[in-house]
């Protein structure tokens, strides 16, 4: 195990996983969010914009979004998200589009797992904002979201989970982490394959399964009853 | 008589091809209680939530204290701010406290700030009953209990009427009268209400008028005493002998 450490950069490599997993929750967090709004509003317009979205993105593989992120949008169509006079600029790019990538494809389960938190809602939540005078953003944001956010805990758990695990696809773009140094660890130094399948696997559960269960039983405590 | 606070003229309403509400004309005068009454399905609760615009019409006006119902936006949060509506499921938000069910409104509709929203709301959950649960979430409530929040938070918002949509036909029979207490002494207190609901015992101490619905029309309309002991319409009748019998 110790020439793993000595051989590679692993702490670097898990260090990206976490970079990604943290920033792409974020946007997606964000955007997912957006996303529930536009599909769950009046506006009609809004509605099918935010169900396409998901229909398409839900249905088409990771790999190919993250792909696409960094050779049609950064490369083809010269679209640039880092800074230009950094030297790392190249790895920051692919950095930056596969946090892109994996951001836009998991906000369409975040908008999932939030749509399911808004259907345990009952309407007359909504009606008696209205009743009071509440606009549909005040009753949205005081009413409804906070409910729906305690119901969506449980099902976003699992968005999360995904995500981490499915920033492993980063590496068909070039982003140095966790698959990557396993990609070399095996061609480099197969003797060692078993300890290097352990210690990745060790370190996916290290972080996804406080994961899990820190927010279950957040879900569990902050359950709106009824 | 004094400017009518709310005025309906021709009202329609369809679900789909149902046709909810027939021509419906209700005006009700300041400080006017009003019984809704009538058999299930008879479009009761569409003509309440019409009122407060939680149902569209199709055709005819909703004029409120002389102003016809805005179709959408601020003008219409605006209007339903001066309208309480209390529902048969009490709906109070079941995330925030009881003091919070009756500050919000005032806070973030009216802007009255925090301090005096809650001195505020303190005296109305002194006055409906449960100013020692203002800590406490809806579910750690009795019906009963949350029904009287519910009139406390549209109370805070000082509205011009109040509409009330069978507000204890889900509440065990203990506590009907705890709930119809409070809306006695509203209605003793001058406030415009129209209830819907079949406790002749709060139609006949309360009210100014009983309207009696039949397959969304207004079949007959007549003073509490007056309709129950000599009911004019054939639909009005065989209703009332239905409900006096159980
Ligand atoms: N959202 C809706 N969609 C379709 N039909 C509806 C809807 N709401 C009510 N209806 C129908 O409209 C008619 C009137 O309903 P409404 O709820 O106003 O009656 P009600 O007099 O309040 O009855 P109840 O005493 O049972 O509460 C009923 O036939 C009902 O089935
Ligand atoms: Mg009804």
């Amino acid at each position: 195990m110790r020439e793993l450490f000595e051989q590679f950069d692993v702490w670097a490599a898990f260090w990206m996983t976490i970079k990604l997993s943290l920033w792409s929750a974020l946007w997606a967090l964000v955007l997912g969010t957006l996303l529930a709004i536009m599909r769950v509003g009046p506006v009609r317009i809004l509605n099918v914009v935010g169900s396409a979205y998901v229909n398409v993105v839900r249905n088409t593989p990771l790999t190919l979004v993250v792909l696409f992120s960094l050779t049609v949008l950064g490369t083809r169509l010269g679209i640039q998200i880092a800074d230009q006079n950094s030297p790392t600029f190249l790895t920051d790019e692919a950095v930056r589009w596969a946090i892109f990538g994996l951001s836009v494809y998991h906000a369409a389960f975040v908008c999932e797992a939030l749509r399911s938190g808004v259907n345990t809602v009952p309407v007359g939540q909504a009606e008696a904002a209205r009743s009071i005078g509440l606009g549909f953003g005040q009753s949205l944001r005081h009413i409804v979201l906070p409910q729906a956010f305690r119901g969506a805990v449980a099902p976003l758990a699992s968005v999360a989970i995904a995500l981490i695990k499915n920033t492993t696809v980063a590496t068909i773009i070039g982003v140095a982490q966790t698959s990557y140094f396993m990609a070399e660890a095996i061609e480099f130094r197969p003797d060692l394959i078993w300890e290097l399948f352990a210690l990745i696997a060790l370190f996916f559960l290290a972080i996804t399964l406080p994961i899990g269960v820190g927010l279950t039983s957040l879900s569990r405590k902050v359950a709106v009853k009824r | 008589m004094a400017e009518p606070l709310v005025v309906l003229d021709g009202v329609n309403k369809y679900f789909g091809d149902l046709h909810v509400l027939k021509d419906i004309n209700l005006t009700v005068a300041p400080g006017e209680v009003v019984v809704v009454i009538g058999p299930s399905g008879s479009g009761k609760s569409t003509l309440c939530r019409a009122i407060n615009r939680l149902e569209t019409i199709e055709s005819g006006t909703i004029t409120i204290d002389g102003e016809e119902l805005p179709q959408e936006g601020k003008a219409l949060a605006r209007l339903r701010s001066d309208v309480g509506m209390v529902f048969q499921a009490f709906n109070l938000f079941a995330h925030k406290t009881i003091l919070q069910n009756v500050t919000l409104g005032p806070m973030k509709v009216r802007g009255v700030k925090k301090a005096g929203a809650q001195q505020r709301a303190k005296e109305l959950l002194e006055r409906v009953g449960v100013a020692h649960q203002a800590a406490k979430y809806p579910a750690q409530l009795s019906g009963g209990q949350q029904q009287r929040v519910a009139i406390a938070r549209s109370l805070a918002m000082d509205p011009k009427i109040m509409l009330f949509d069978e507000p204890t036909s889900a509440l065990d029979p203990e506590m009907i009268n705890e709930v119809l207490d409070v809306m006695v002494e509203l209605a003793e207190s001058g406030m415009t209400m129209i209830v819907v609901t079949h406790e002749m015992g709060f139609a006949r101490k309360a009210a100014h008028r009983v309207v009696f619905m039949a397959d969304g029309e207004i079949v007959e309309t007549a003073e509490p005493e007056e309709f129950f002991t000599n009911p004019q319409s054939e639909r009005a009748k065989d209703f009332l002998g239905k409900i006096l019998t159980h």
